[in-house]
């Protein structure tokens, strides 16, 4: 990737004695779709609102393009938000409220026009100029408060939990529209969610939060594959976690039955996690896989079934496109690649934040 | 900085609402009949006001006007919110029209129209013209407060009720009556406050001889003030400060609960 | 929409109401209108709405009409901050400190003009503290200014309530909105702030000017009987002199302004939306 636009440094934040963020540093590449994935209070919205500049952090610093903006206010910097439920002036047309942040900046009537008529091109709602706010449809809204923002040209769109309000299919729909956005811009997105499925399906950088701290970060394949501790795979997909022991390298003892695996250096008979996603437990004939189990229930989900099958003390959750009727015996089976083997949380401190959601 | 200026702001402006009131409070224990010296603390005042008659009367004449309206008022306006339901939209805002004619008018227009019907019809005015003026002025704030709840109503709720076997009496008072009750609370203590309250149209719907607090307070205030009125201040500062904090405070330990 | 079984039980239900409307609002009303509009011998005039513009009683309309202003005046400009003030403290619902600035409201009305005559009175409170510390004393009472003091003091709570919660309700995101898009801290408000709490301020100027230029007992109890408004002739011409005519007359002058009231009150807030 490029060079960084934002850093956050050793950013801490408290409301009310109650602490936030926790000695948060980030950095954020310019011309990337970086999004904040967390539940909620995980400090997510906290960390975009000091982005932005509503918020000051307690200690800790903002740099900006190398310059330092922690104490600038949000009017002065080149950065533009999109917010919860819009904030649309509904006092006000769409085409006023999308030249709002034009007209301040004292730019021409002719390029104002342009730039309205371009920005409402490029959210498809071309016409749309005299209409009022509260005529529109959630989904309609979204793509005014997106135009709004991007007619002043930031060089970074904060983005907070935009399409929290929308219905399903105009979510997809946006998902879409949002990473064409994002390209045609060439500009910098950074994205707060706590949907899982909306950070895969768009990012470039995923920053998994919970508790003021970060988790993990990373790709979305590797935050979805390798997972760091069992907060990551809990939050991220369906998953499989199970505590085992390590036996020695690349070999695992899970359920009392010994599996292969790749990683290395976890040390001789040391307690660890594993998490193994449902699409990688593999259903074979009974012995024919590690250990054998009876399926106990099954779910037709479209494109694949869900069973759930009890072995050695543990109710597994696998996903297979063959179906194993319920009751029936079969073997399970792990290729070594799929088993991802994490360490078990050291202090209560980091249990803490496993336990939660 | 900015904060200690705006905390400042805030207590001027109340120092300007209560100072005044806390005045006559304390002249209300002064001995001196004087405003302008202390003359000791006394209670005479009190003594003197608990003994008077007039104020005794004016008082019993207050409160059960303000209770009557406010019942009357109640079941009118509560009863027309529910019908209201049933009509078709041109009437309903037609009744809606007319509903606001006394609140956006000014009250003396209004206490001037309900005399001059008064006289017209030969209706010694008194107790019972009083009570129809405050009645017909407490329905809008009534309907005011539970117009909002019945728009609101689940009717589906009803419909289930019905669907489950309730006959449709049953299923309104099971379904539909507990979800505009607040409403009609709100209505009826905001319909007794204003009937307290109101003099304007009391002066002109009263006839003469026949008192409510706030038309003996006039009198009197034409008259010169008695340091007995002072007292009677006091009383009904206090009084209103504690219904107003119960009314204020019950709200939210209902939603505390839940 | 089956909770009635027929339009007419419904409409039975709503008759009660029907007919008190008609008998205590609507046929009142005529009743002024009527009598305004007549003579005492039953002829039809505009005498009675004419004679406003008599010297005694158009000086006393246009003092009505000044001293209502300033006094709308004068409360929007405390309340506006006071409402800024605590709608950025983000208070929940009924909170302690919002029902301490509406509570007078509900204190009697005579009671609270009443502590003002005590205070401005010539040997009253004030000037008593004013001689104790060797101050010139005021003389306030019985004039235009003691009459603006009680209207402000009687009818603030009705200014506050409306625009704390006008500005209460907007959206915290729509400030940081302007703020994002580059607009100071006075764009924000000229552009943002103020037409969002347009309604509640325009509801506040109805809640108080209406009742400041029709008052009677504000200008009786601090004006002494010298200073009339309009709503003091009117009481006269109905208590005193039994002109029910003249009364009525005047009546619809005062109701005219009520209604212009409201027009321009319902042309701003379409303005506003616009």
């Amino acid at each position: 990737m490029s060079k960084d636009l934002i850093t956050l440094e050793h950013i801490s934040k408290s409301y009310d004695g109650q602490l936030i963020l926790d000695d948060l540093s980030l950095s954020i590449y310019e011309n990337s779709f970086v999004t904040l994935l967390g539940p909620s209070g995980c400090g997510k919205t906290t960390t975009l609102r000091i982005i932005g500049g509503f918020e000051k952090p307690d200690q800790g610093r903002v740099i900006f393009d190398g310059q330092d903006i922690t104490n600038l206010a949000p009017n002065k910097r080149q950065l533009n938000t999109v917010f919860q439920k819009y904030a649309l002036f509904t006092h006000m047309t769409i085409a006023e409220n999308i030249a709002f942040g034009l007209k301040i900046k004292n730019k021409s009537d002719s390029y104002i026009k342009d730039k309205i008529k371009y920005a409402l091109k490029l959210v498809n709602l071309e016409g749309f100029e005299n209409r009022m706010p509260d005529s529109l449809s959630g989904g309609q809204q979204q793509r005014i408060a997106i135009a709004r923002a991007i007619v002043n040209e930031p060089k970074v769109l904060l983005l907070d939990e935009p399409l929290g309000a929308l219905d399903l299919k105009m979510r997809q729909d946006m998902q879409y529209e949002l990473k064409r956005l994002k390209d045609e811009l060439g500009i910098t997105f950074i994205y707060v969610t706590h949907d899982q499925e909306e950070a895969l399906t768009m990012s470039d950088h995923i920053v998994v939060m919970n508790q003021g701290y970060i988790q993990q970060e990373g790709s979305p394949e590797k935050i979805y594959n390798e997972p760091e501790n069992a907060f990551v795979a809990d939050f991220i997909g369906d998953s499989n976690i199970i505590r085992s022991t390590m036996i020695r390298d690349e070999l695992v003892e899970i359920l009392g039955a010994k599996f292969a695996c790749v990683d290395k250096g976890f040390g001789e008979n040391k307690p660890v996690d594993v998490v193994i996603r449902p699409e990688d437990v593999e259903l074979v004939a009974p012995d024919a896989g590690t250990i054998n189990g009876v399926v106990t229930g099954l779910t037709f989900k479209g494109v694949h079934y869900e069973m759930d099958v009890e072995a050695n003390g543990y109710e597994w959750l696998v996903h297979s496109t063959k179906l194993s009727e319920v009751g029936s015996n079969v073997g399970i089976k792990i290729d070594p690649f799929n088993i991802q083997i994490m360490n078990v949380p050291a202090s209560e401190d980091e249990e803490a934040i496993s336990e939660t959601v | 900085m900015r904060k200690v200026l705006e905390r400042i702001y805030l207590a001027i402006i109340l120092i300007f609402m209560y100072a005044p009131i806390l005045t006559l409070i304390v002249l209300s224990f002064n001995s001196s009949k004087s405003r302008a010296k202390w003359g000791g603390f006394t209670l005479k005042w009190y003594i003197n006001l608990l003994s008077d008659e007039a104020v005794a009367s004016a008082l019993f004449n207050t409160l059960s006007i303000a209770v009557l309206a406010t019942i009357f008022s109640t079941i009118i306006g509560t009863f027309t919110c529910i019908a209201m339901i049933g009509l078709s939209s041109k009437l309903r805002s037609i009744i809606m029209g007319i509903t606001n004619i006394p609140m956006i008018n000014a009250d003396i227009v209004t206490g001037i129209s309900l005399m001059l019907l008064f006289r017209f019809l030969h209706i010694s005015t008194g107790f019972t013209t009083i009570l129809l003026a405050h009645i017909t002025f407490n329905i809008p704030f009534v309907m005011l407060s539970v117009m909002p709840r019945v728009k609101n109503i689940n009717f589906y709720v009803y419909e289930a009720a019905l669907d489950l076997g309730a006959s449709r009496p049953y299923a309104f008072f099971k379904t539909i009556l507990p979800d505009i009750v607040p409403g009609i609370v709100s209505g009826a203590l905001m319909a007794f406050t204003m009937s307290l309250d109101d003099f304007i149209i009391t002066y002109f719907t009263k006839g003469s001889g026949f008192e409510t607090l706030s038309t003996l307070i006039y009198n009197e205030v034409k008259r010169g003030i008695q340091p007995e009125i002072y007292a009677l201040s006091a009383l009904i500062f206090v009084v209103v400060l504690v219904l107003l904090m119960i009314v204020y405070r019950a709200p939210q330990a209902k939603t505390k609960e839940k | 929409m089956k909770l009635f079984k027929s339009k007419r039980s419904a409409g039975l239900m709503a008759s009660p109401y029907i007919a008190w409307a008609i008998i205590f609002i609507v046929v009142p009303l005529c009743m002024v209108f009527y009598y305004g509009l007549t003579s005492a011998d039953g002829g039809f005039t505009f005498d009675n709405i004419a004679t406003i513009m008599k010297p005694g009683y158009i000086k006393a309309l246009k003092r009505s009409i000044v001293l209502a202003i300033i006094s709308t005046l004068v409360c929007f400009l405390l309340s506006y901050p006071l409402g800024m003030i605590l709608a950025s403290m983000k208070l929940k619902k009924n909170a302690y400190i919002v029902t301490l600035f509406i509570l007078p409201m509900w204190m009697n009305f005579l009671l609270r003009t009443l502590t003002w005559m005590t205070l401005l009175e010539g040997k009253g409170v004030i000037n008593t503290i004013l001689e104790f510390l060797h101050l010139p004393t005021l003389n306030i009472i019985n004039t235009n200014g003691a009459i603006v003091l009680g209207m402000v003091y009687n009818f603030l709570p009705f200014m506050i309530l409306p625009i704390y919660n006008a500005l209460n309700r907007i959206d915290e995101n729509v400030i940081n909105a302007a703020r994002d898009l580059g607009a100071g801290t006075v764009q924000t408000f000229l552009r943002i702030t103020l037409p969002l709490s347009m309604p509640g301020i325009l509801s506040g100027i109805t809640m108080v000017f209406i009742p400041a230029l029709t008052t009677f007992a504000i200008s009786t109890m601090l004006g002494g009987s010298k200073i009339l408004l309009i709503g003091n002739i009117i009481e006269q011409e109905f208590t005193q002199l039994y002109d029910w005519h003249l009364g009525s007359g005047l009546s619809i002058v005062l109701m005219i302004f009520i209604i212009l009231n409201m027009i321009i009150e319902n042309l701003s807030d379409n303005g506003g939306n616009n």
